[in-house]
């Protein structure tokens, strides 16, 4: 018998058998109403197949049976995490078209408000991402200095997410000193909470071990996906709106466009990371540059006809390339509005992506994708 | 689709890109996406988004494709009309896979068929929905 093959175990034979495991549509780890449908190889994704449309509300019709203004609010019912920058470049598309010139000190709010909503957007997605990974605390850390945000933006805007501070041509109030002083504070508050978190959370040896080199994402792929926004930087490819096609004031702001070529969940967690500072950075600069002077353009038509034609505009809002295509046909209402968002885009890669990963790991990779579900839906 | 042929340099025309957001744009044959699409993918774009314009007067359908560069920041658009009474236009999504979900939601939305496209099932409207609701003579 020396020197036979040993048979094989009848298990290491047998041919594949998978099962479907149904995530969500309403599940901890999908943020919203997100299903996937999901064939298990046992522990191992066979095939993850994402369910969409559970929360779609037909915003792109909204925008074809009502005005430019009435349609305003919309925008910031997108990705209601990321309001500013939605409202930003849905009133720049329109600006673009019309030729309206806003004035810079509604610009430099602009910036300061926007960066405002990144911080307090990436703090959700560090508190809820973590929450996916078993970590209860750092989400009340997360929350309480995004409640600082909340405050002070409800101050000037009087909404605490769904913002809709920005007009055609400017902005529908200036801000006061209570909220420059507090914004001023918030920012010397945040810089050391930045290192806390990093001894708090980032540097922990269980993070480590859940995040590097699980899911990993090549730019190439993000690039057959049209995957941008912290997901393409975090594959290592400088790509960010507000360098690549710059808008509003950004151009005369000095700001890094933090990448790591890692291309794993970790890589795009310490994008976002960073990216905190960098906003930071941002609004500090906005502030001691802040223009006097009014912040509404002065000629503003009350009825809004945009010249036939279509129009874009993107923005680098904070889960990557959000883009508005107008449609005109020259009357008050559009001929048609398309919302190109993030999430979409960066969610059709997960199916690819999560491909023989263990389930607990494709749950990470998805946690770092940053998903809002009604992004997607719109 | 055949691999033999040459991909023709789709016109491109340039554009003002503080007027319109894009840098360049080209309107092209319906039969020409899929090489445009792949003359996209060698210059290294991305796939930005695919959508359809209703017009309803000139009883035609547009298609239409937004790509952007992620390295060199450039925009371009193409077009293409199709009739609206067979809208049909080949899938792009063996060159960007990304396209596929684009077109599911341009099949949702407007009804515009993607030849050989993998899964034209609804994207963002409820499984049994047999209407398209942007376009223009829909009424709920």
């Amino acid at each position: 018998m020396v020197g036979a093959p040993i048979a094989p175990h009848p298990a290491a034979i047998a041919p594949k058998e998978t099962f479907v495991l149904n995530l969500g549509p309403q599940h901890p780890a999908t943020h919203g109403v997100l299903r996937i449908k999901m064939t298990m190889d046992g522990e191992y994704v066979d095939r993850a197949e994402p369910v969409c449309g559970y929360i779609h509300r037909m915003h792109e019709k909204m925008g074809e049976n009502r005005t430019y203004a009435q349609f305003l609010p919309n925008t910031g019912r997108i990705d209601y995490l990321s309001a500013m920058h939605y409202t930003h470049a849905f009133v720049s598309v329109v600006e673009r078209a019309a030729g309206i010139q806003v004035p810079p000190r509604a610009e430099f709010i602009r910036v300061i408000t926007s960066e405002l909503n990144r911080i307090s957007s990436h703090l959700v997605w560090w508190g809820a991402f973590l929450l996916d990974l078993g970590g209860f605390t750092p989400l009340l850390y997360a929350f309480e200095d995004r409640e600082r945000i909340l405050d002070l933006l409800e101050g000037i805007t009087g909404a605490r997410l769904t913002y809709c501070y920005y007009r055609f041509g400017g902005l529908c109030n200036d801000v006061d000193d209570t909220f420059l002083e507090g914004t001023r504070q918030f920012i010397a508050k945040m810089r050391p909470r930045l290192k806390m978190y990093r001894a708090l959370v980032t540097d922990n040896i269980i993070l480590r071990k859940r995040l590097i080199g699980i899911g990993p994402i090549s730019a190439e792929l993000c690039r057959r996906y049209g995957a941008t926004g912290p997901v393409l930087r975090g594959s290592g490819v400088t790509y960010d709106v507000r360098k690549a096609e710059p808008y509003s004031v950004y151009p005369e702001l000095e700001f890094d466009v933090p990448t790591f070529p890692e291309g794993d969940s970790m890589a795009r967690y310490l994008v976002r990371m960073e990216e905190l500072a960098q906003s930071l950075r941002i609004i500090e600069q906005a502030l001691g540059k802040l223009p006097s002077g009014p912040v509404m353009a002065e000629k503003v038509p009350r009825v809004l006809k945009l010249p036939a034609g279509d129009f874009c505009f993107a923005v680098e809002a904070a889960r990557g390339r959000f883009m508005v295509r107008v449609v005109s046909d020259n009357k008050e209402v559009p001929y048609r509005v398309k919302l190109r968002t993030p999430c979409l885009s960066n969610l059709s890669l997960f199916e690819e992506a999560s491909r023989g990963l263990f389930l607990a790991d494709a749950l990470a990779l998805l946690g770092s994708l940053d998903l809002v579900i009604p992004d997607i839906d719109r | 689709m055949n691999e033999t042929v040459p991909n023709p340099a789709p016109p491109l025309q340039a554009v003002d890109y503080r007027l319109k957001g894009y840098h360049l744009e080209a309107m092209v044959a319906p039969d020409q996406v899929v090489p445009a699409a792949r003359a996209m993918d060698e210059q290294g774009f991305s796939l930005d988004t695919i959508t359809g314009v209703d017009w309803l007067a000139q009883e035609q359908m547009e298609v239409v494709y937004d790509y952007f560069h992620p390295a060199r920041g450039l925009r371009t658009v193409v077009r293409a009309r199709i009739p609206r009474d067979q809208p049909e236009i080949p899938t792009i999504s063996g060159v960007f896979p990304g396209a596929n979900w684009h077109e599911r939601e341009t099949h949702d939305f407007f009804g515009i068929r993607f030849l050989e496209h993998p899964d034209l099932s609804p994207f963002l409207l409820p499984e049994d929905a047999d209407f398209h609701p942007l376009r223009k003579d829909y009424t709920a």
